[in-house]
């Protein structure tokens, strides 16, 4: 007999009672929601009192070259629950700050609700350049400290700018 | 042992547990046939560097008895598999910390050159940073290729070496660097001093 993930229809009502109508969509027994920056975290508390104690994954696409796309970047949150085996993906779309050009959004930290997220949403911050409001620690987890750009985005060359021959010369005599 | 008849004037007939060789000849049958690997193995390729240590295609027959994972102990570095830039500084003091006389071979793709991993992240081939003696291409390269490459190497230290490691001394040898026209003027820095400057000016002053 094939696994399916149970429904969650009543999340879902729950949900709408509390935030309003969100836009959702549904592929094949996985359920998407999208919420707007400025409730995220209230509903994501929600979502962890309700019994998604499991934070399976926080990543973050950049829809800078998509056509049709309304935001630069799409965070997703990736969330199952152990009691009751039901899974929810949270989508949130943010953009770059009108003011800077380099630096990145912000969004606030769910460190707080779950312990995972700190090194995934270091992750995110390392690749992407997503800053997370309230994290303990956010520095660089995957490209060395001194790293200055974030690779993911779509544009930063495949190739590197020459961060990865910036490194001295070990010639024979040296050794 | 004695000098012999006309026929073979001035040889001299040795017995048979006597050796003649030159130096550099023994140290370098001893130091081929002992190669002590350090396995630098970072991806695939380090599965079959483990393969090739293994019974079935073994390394040790070579003399490459033991790997050391410590690179005071070790002459040989086998780096088997993608450098990234973040390791590449670790690569660069395990290959300070190893004694002299000391060998590399890059094995496979992704240490010779990359691989096809052409990316931000991944240095584009060892030897840009490190001097490497063998490359063995491959992705991953077999155990036998692994073992040919081995083999090589024990040729080239058998040609190439020296007991003291005067090949390793390759400063010595650079061509020096010099200019593309070399012109006596150059010799002699103030050109108030200089002949051929005063000569060439007086020239101009007449003419004008």
């Amino acid at each position: 007999m094939p696994h399916t993930t149970p429904p969650v229809d009543d999340v879902l009502a729950a949900i709408t009672e509390r935030f309003g109508p969100l836009e959702s969509t549904v592929f094949r027994d996985q359920t998407s929601l999208v919420v707007p920056e400025p409730q995220s975290l209230e509903l994501l508390g929600f979502l962890k009192s309700r019994g998604f104690d499991l934070l399976v994954d926080v990543t973050c696409v950049d829809y800078l070259e998509y056509r049709g796309a309304k935001h630069r970047y799409g965070l997703v949150y990736l969330l199952a629950s152990t009691t009751t085996n039901q899974r929810l993906t949270v989508r949130v779309y943010v953009d770059d700050p009108v003011s800077a050009a380099e630096a990145g959004p912000t969004v606030r930290s769910v460190v707080g609700l779950w312990q995972a997220a700190n090194w995934l949403e270091r992750e995110v911050w390392d690749l992407f350049g997503i800053r997370f409001a309230g994290h303990p620690d956010l520095r660089r987890l995957v490209m060395p400290e001194e790293f200055t750009a974030h690779p993911l985005r779509k544009d930063y060359p495949l190739q590197g700018r020459g961060e990865r021959h910036n490194f001295p010369v070990i010639t024979r005599d040296h050794s | 042992m004695a000098v012999t008849g006309p026929g073979n004037a001035g040889r001299i007939e040795l017995p048979e547990n006597v050796v003649v060789s030159r130096l550099d000849e023994l140290a370098n049958w001893c130091r081929k046939n002992s190669l002590w690997p350090m396995p630098f193995a970072t991806a695939c390729c380090g599965i079959e560097l483990m393969a090739t240590g293994a019974s079935k295609h073994d390394l040790a027959r070579f003399g490459a008895e033991v790997f050391r994972f410590s690179p005071r102990q070790c002459d040989l570095m086998i780096v088997a598999g993608r450098v990234v830039m973040k390791m590449l500084p670790v690569l660069q003091r395990i290959w300070q910390q190893m004694h002299e006389p000391k060998w590399c071979i890059s094995m496979g793709a992704c240490a010779s050159t990359g691989g096809v991993f052409d990316t931000y992240a991944v240095v584009q081939g060892i030897d840009r940073f490190i001097p490497v003696d063998m490359y063995v291409p491959g992705c991953p390269p077999r155990p036998e290729q692994l073992i040919q490459a081995i083999i090589d190497l024990q040729d080239k230290i058998q040609r190439e070496g020296t007991i003291t490691g005067r090949e390793f001394d390759t400063a010595g040898r650079q061509l020096r660097k010099r200019a593309l026209v070399e012109a006596d003027e150059l010799l002699v820095i103030d050109a108030a001093r200089n002949p051929n400057v005063q000569r060439q000016l007086s020239a101009a002053a007449r003419r004008s």
